[in-house]
């Protein structure tokens, strides 16, 4: 018991050195920068390192799979399927055309085999369809020791194993406390955002700073996850437009509306869209204030499209700065697929990935032209937008996350088919 | 898409279906994969809300038929091998199958098959006929209504396919004449025979056809 003694302080003194010395570095490395704005090349090294160690692992299961002559599994981003880009009227033309010996002129107006066309585009979008796949989380090509993102568990051999043992430690034991310590702690509003950044090791690559949202404009931008707000607020003021959300949410929305001007809306509102039109407009004509915060798509998409905008904040006449944003998806997917996961459980996939990495493009503002109306405005900026970062630009409403189809598009399909058989009866009758 | 592709799918079953239908070895993942994807449930079957919940298919006129298609008599759910079996007729006809000896079951993807395919398509009563009655109905108010069992009760399927956009007269003497001019036995319906002979010329292969890109 004696010789415990001397044994004793000699740990606890070292244990107090380290820790101090972690404190140090913590706040050297991290709250400092944060608060001056000035970041180190670490990050960047980082980067590199797991780039380097993705690309190993990715070999090396290819090997195992070489060796047991199975296949590996691979995402293909582009469709498994061949989709042909013809429309209605020129596939039907063309299948009655090879059916029939006739000359055009008499062709009839209804055949036994125009149901070939309905028939293969409807098994087409069974076997792949452009919509549903947005809202799920992309799949990469290459593996990036996230077990979450492999298909092909039974490839990997000791070797990797190990990796990803080892990279699950870091990340659950290292990472995380970490980053835990950092989110709790935050004070202003722009040191906060900055901090987070760094919670989460965002590494974030900001283009044309200069056309940065000015007072009285309104920000759009294509939305993946929440953490957009946090990249975006980190770089500038805005005043949020949003949802109320309960639980965590909530209570960051609450703390927020004190120290500066949001709007935040109840669902029910949001349906009521002259009083946010009009509450938006209130805000904007008041040129001191913050430039508005809008994510038009009205829902997360998983980052490889940009979906329908809603037209809302077109209509209000304010200058539009949009602002595109692309995830790279090899260090972490920031996804939030709000149907499948809960903000505690995301927040979590979150500070256990790899980095956050993304670019961020400032695009030049945009007006609404005198012949154009909303909609066309909005999909001006979409089409903008999705070219900058990069993306696939629908015209699907991100809505169909969670809701059915509206009948009118089936009743457009309808008509045009309904066109081309009365069309054709019509020509007939005038001869 | 979800990650569990490869994961739940045994290599037996793999060749079975492989056998059945077909399709490669990645093509049968990917399609498990989507599969997988689509059933929201999690419980291995898809139910015909599972399908409906696909966007482009759902605007297509013909969606509710096609899903129907999917769905053996009776029953509200498919599993994974009645999924591909239905997929396999879309299968394009490669040049070495055309050769290979006719003591085997025909496969899936022939000919023959796409066309039985399409014109059950059409046969709502699955009487082996196409009648006037199948082809429209009388009332211009149509919604599709569907009982229990599956089948499509009171929509008609040009109806379907042209909406509210065309009068039921002119649909009666487009019907009339698409059933005069095939039928050849004098019974006022189209049966099997009749309907691959109006359709001897056309290049069903390749209209019935989805290519996998890989």
């Amino acid at each position: 018991m004696f010789l415990l003694l001397p044994f004793d302080n000699l740990i606890v003194s070292l244990l107090g050195i380290s820790l101090t010395v972690l404190f140090t570095l913590l706040l050297v490395f991290i709250i400092v920068p944060a608060i001056f704005g000035v970041s180190f090349g670490i990050r960047k090294l980082y980067m590199k390192t797991l780039l380097k160690i993705f690309a190993w692992a990715t070999l090396r299961m290819e090997r195992g799979a070489k060796e047991n002559h199975h296949q590996l599994y691979k995402p293909y981003t582009n469709g498994i399927i061949a989709k042909d880009p013809t429309s209605l009227e020129e596939e039907i033309k063309e299948i009655r055309r090879s059916g029939s010996s006739k000359a055009l002129d008499n062709t009839p107006e209804f055949e036994l085999s125009d149901i070939f066309y309905f028939c293969r585009k409807g098994m087409e979008t069974i076997m792949d369809d452009e919509v549903t796949k947005r809202f799920s989380a992309e799949e990469l090509e290459s593996w990036n020791l996230l077990s979450r993102t492999n298909y092909n568990f039974h490839y990997i051999s000791l070797r990797l194993t190990v990796l990803w043992g080892l990279g699950v430690l870091i990340r659950y034991c290292f990472l995380l406390p970490l980053r835990f310590k950092e989110f709790l702690s935050k004070h202003v509003h722009l040191m906060c955002y900055r901090i987070c950044v760094r919670a989460l090791t965002a590494i974030i690559t900001y283009h044309d700073r200069k056309n940065r949202p000015r007072d009285g404009g309104i920000c759009v931008a294509n939305h993946t996850s929440p953490i957009d707000v946090i990249i975006l607020a980190s770089d500038g003021y805005y005043a949020m437009v949003g949802q109320v959300h309960g639980g965590l949410m909530g209570v960051i929305q609450r703390a927020m509306v004190k120290a500066c001007p949001h709007v935040w809306f109840e669902r029910s509102e949001v349906k009521d869209r002259h009083l946010v039109a009009r509450r938006l407009t209130e805000h904007v004509q008041d040129k001191s204030k913050l430039p508005i915060l809008i994510f038009p798509e009205g829902t997360c998409i998983n980052n490889t499209s940009v979906m329908m905008f809603k037209k809302g904040s077109f209509e209000i006449g304010a200058t539009v700065y949009p602002v595109a944003i692309k995830y790279d998806p090899q260090f972490g997917d920031a996804f939030y697929n709000s149907s499948k996961y809960g903000m505690m459980t995301y927040l979590l996939r979150m500070m256990t990935s790899w980095a956050i990495v993304c670019s961020v493009w400032y695009l030049p503002p945009m007006t609404r032209q005198a012949e154009e109306d909303a909609v066309q405005f909005a999909n001006r900026v979409k089409s903008a937008i999705a070219r900058q970062g990069g993306l696939v630009d629908l015209l699907w409403d991100g809505g169909l996350k969670r809701e059915k189809v509206k009948d009118t598009f089936k009743e457009e399909q309808q008509k045009l088919y309904s066109k081309m058989i009365v069309g054709n009866h019509e020509d007939r009758s005038r001869s | 898409m979800g990650s569990r592709a490869s994961t739940l799918l045994r290599d037996e079953e793999l060749e079975e279906i492989k056998k059945e239908t077909g399709f490669s070895h990645s093509q049968i993942t990917r399609l498990y994969s989507r599969f997988t994807s689509l059933d929201k449930g999690e419980n291995g079957t898809l139910s015909r809300e599972d399908f409906q919940r696909i966007p482009e298919l759902a605007i297509n006129p013909l969606g509710d038929r096609i899903i129907n298609a999917f769905f053996p008599e009776g029953e509200d759910q498919v599993n994974f091998r009645g999924f591909m079996r239905t997929l396999a007729h879309f299968r394009p006809i490669e040049d070495n199958e055309k050769s290979k000896d006719v003591n085997g079951p025909e496969p899936l993807n022939s000919r023959s098959n796409k066309l039985h395919f399409a014109f059950r398509l059409y046969d709502l009563d699955k009487d082996d006929k196409i009648s006037r009655d199948e082809l429209l109905q009388g009332k211009a108010q149509l919604l599709p209504v569907e009982d229990r069992g599956g089948r499509l009760g009171q929509c008609k399927v040009l109806r379907m396919m042209v909406g509210v956009n065309i009068s039921d007269e002119q649909l009666g003497s487009i019907a009339d004449r698409t059933i005069q001019e095939a039928d050849q036995d004098g019974d006022s319906a189209i049966s099997f025979t009749e309907f691959v002979k109006v359709l001897e010329k056309v290049d069903v292969e390749q209209k019935m056809s989805i290519r996998f890109l890989h």
